[in-house]
């Protein structure tokens, strides 16, 4: 198959492209989750993104939370956001960093109005976006304005087999293309991390990544470790697919970037990255809403997750594609696959033509074709919290 | 080329993952082994499930296992060729 060399997508004011059209009802905190419900449900085309935070944080968690949210609406899925908080000043922090971006944003605050007011005040200015948004059109773009993100979940042993090289396949194809693309998964890599370190494109950017690495292990794993980590690394679902020990799952986990492909630089979470095209590794859980949630702040416009055991997670605004090589998922789950190389287990299908089908399901996608999650409604939006409030 | 009960990654590997759905004990498996495109057979000593992983030869207790070309954890009991390999016999070296 001839590699794709356009996609058709709608152009943002800041010249990145994304390929859905999502007017965003964004909550700065957990209070103001019911009004942007609402509004959500007040004007059509529009979609609210309810979370659990926004209080009382400080320091790096605090600045993760603004940059999770101020990316998420500057994604480039995103036509334009209402913003509700309960206050004007971290309010306006959010709409201040979206609008950066040129695209329509404005910002609402439940002090001193109610929320009766706000979600009036606010329908009516989402109606509008929403009309105006609606009149966006695709147009044909160069494969190279595409960024894609890849996590793995429910991971078993045909995941490192099947289904991740695939995606590595995929990688290896795109990379030289002009693909922006990110992978993450601090805890996963752990057992591979040396043989991660020397994918970075040079030993500073290896070094920098095993910093990031032995940093996680320092801070979260050693004050807080027990065995398995309590049935987390590897899940309960890995182990019944056949994993048992996370050295075997990081291996399996790393089959997803390829065999060729070098990662050129090392991001903070939900950070955007700003070397140009290329593979980066972000510090992230492995928890996969979570990951995916920061690697859609950070911008990724479509996201290619490979499972073995089964996992059901679709995101808000980036469009998760779901591919498994375990037959009995394919089989059983089929609702919740978008790609089946299963095949490659039966010796029926090699990497390059599983690489070529997951190219062209992918650039569909991004034409416009829902994906399984977003057909059944997935819409976990998950901010991670570096520690406890104040 | 007929489907393969097991698949092995590299050729260093000691053990393989069995991709079918049922494998009961004394099964005469064919195995993959995808890095030289090889074929070999084993027979299986225990019942084995999908996506889990079977011995390739003898494997004493204290060993590494490699999988990947790469050491997956260490062994916590003696493991004869064609035997399970699980979290009864296999153990992290990280956590």
């Amino acid at each position: 198959m001839a590699t794709p060399k356009s996609f058709t997508g709608f152009r943002r004011e800041n010249g990145r492209v994304g390929i859905r059209n999502h007017v965003v009802i964004l909550p700065l905190d957990d209070l103001s989750n019911a009004a942007c419900e609402k509004i959500a449900n007040n004007v059509k085309g529009t979609i609210a993104l309810p979370h659990h935070y926004g209080r009382l944080q400080f320091g790096a968690d605090l600045d993760l939370h603004f940059r999770t949210l101020i990316g998420t609406g500057c994604n480039p899925n995103v036509a334009a956001v209402i913003v509700v908080g309960i206050e004007p000043s971290w309010t306006n922090r959010i709409v201040d960093g979206i609008a950066k971006t040129g695209k329509p944003v404005e910002g609402f605050w439940l002090e001193r109005n109610g929320e009766h007011k706000v979600v009036m005040e606010a329908s009516r200015r989402a109606q509008e976006l929403s009309q105006d948004a609606s009149e966006k059109q695709r147009e044909e773009c160069p494969i190279e304005d595409l960024w894609v993100s890849v996590k793995c979940g429910e991971s078993d042993t045909t995941s490192g087999l099947g289904s991740n090289p695939t995606v590595g396949n995929f990688i290896d194809k795109m990379d030289p293309l002009g693909v922006t693309s990110c992978f993450g998964e601090t805890s996963e890599i752990t057992g591979a991390e040396t043989v991660c370190q020397q994918r970075g494109s040079t030993p500073e950017i290896g070094q920098k990544f095993f910093n990031t690495w032995q940093a996680y292990m320092d801070e979260v794993i050693e004050p807080h470790k027990t065995s398995d980590l309590s049935e987390s690394q590897p899940t309960a679902g890995n182990i019944e697919g056949g994993l048992t020990t996370i050295e075997e799952k990081a291996f399996g986990n790393l089959e997803k970037i390829g065999k060729k492909t070098s990662y050129i630089d090392v991001l903070e979470p939900a950070e955007a990255p700003s070397k140009g095209a290329g593979l980066y590794f972000m510090d992230t859980s492995s928890a996969a809403a979570e990951c995916v949630t920061l690697q859609a702040a950070a911008g990724f416009a479509v996201h290619l997750f490979p499972t073995g055991q089964g996992n059901v997670i679709g995101n808000p605004i980036e469009p998760v594609i779901k591919l498994t090589a375990n037959p009995r998922t394919a089989r059983e789950m089929g609702e919740h696959v978008d790609l089946d190389v299963s095949g490659i287990l039966r010796r029926e299908m090699n990497f390059d033509e599983a690489g070529d089908r997951l190219i062209d399901i992918t650039v569909r996608t991004c034409n416009g074709r829902l994906t399984a999650a977003e057909a059944l409604g997935h819409r976990e939006f998950v901010m991670t919290k570096l520690y406890r409030s104040a | 080329m007929s489907a393969p009960h097991f698949v092995v990654h590299d050729n260093t590997d000691s053990v393989g993952v069995v991709v079918v759905e049922t494998v009961e004990a004394n099964t005469e498996m064919t195995g993959w082994v995808m890095e030289t495109d090889e074929t070999i057979t084993i027979t299986a000593l225990d019942a084995i499930p999908i996506g889990h992983k079977v011995a390739l030869f003898d494997i004493a207790e204290g060993a590494d296992i490699m999988k990947y070309g790469h050491d997956i954890g260490k062994t916590v009991s003696a493991i004869g060729k064609g035997n399970h390999v699980h979290t009864h016999n296999l153990k992290t070296k990280k956590w």
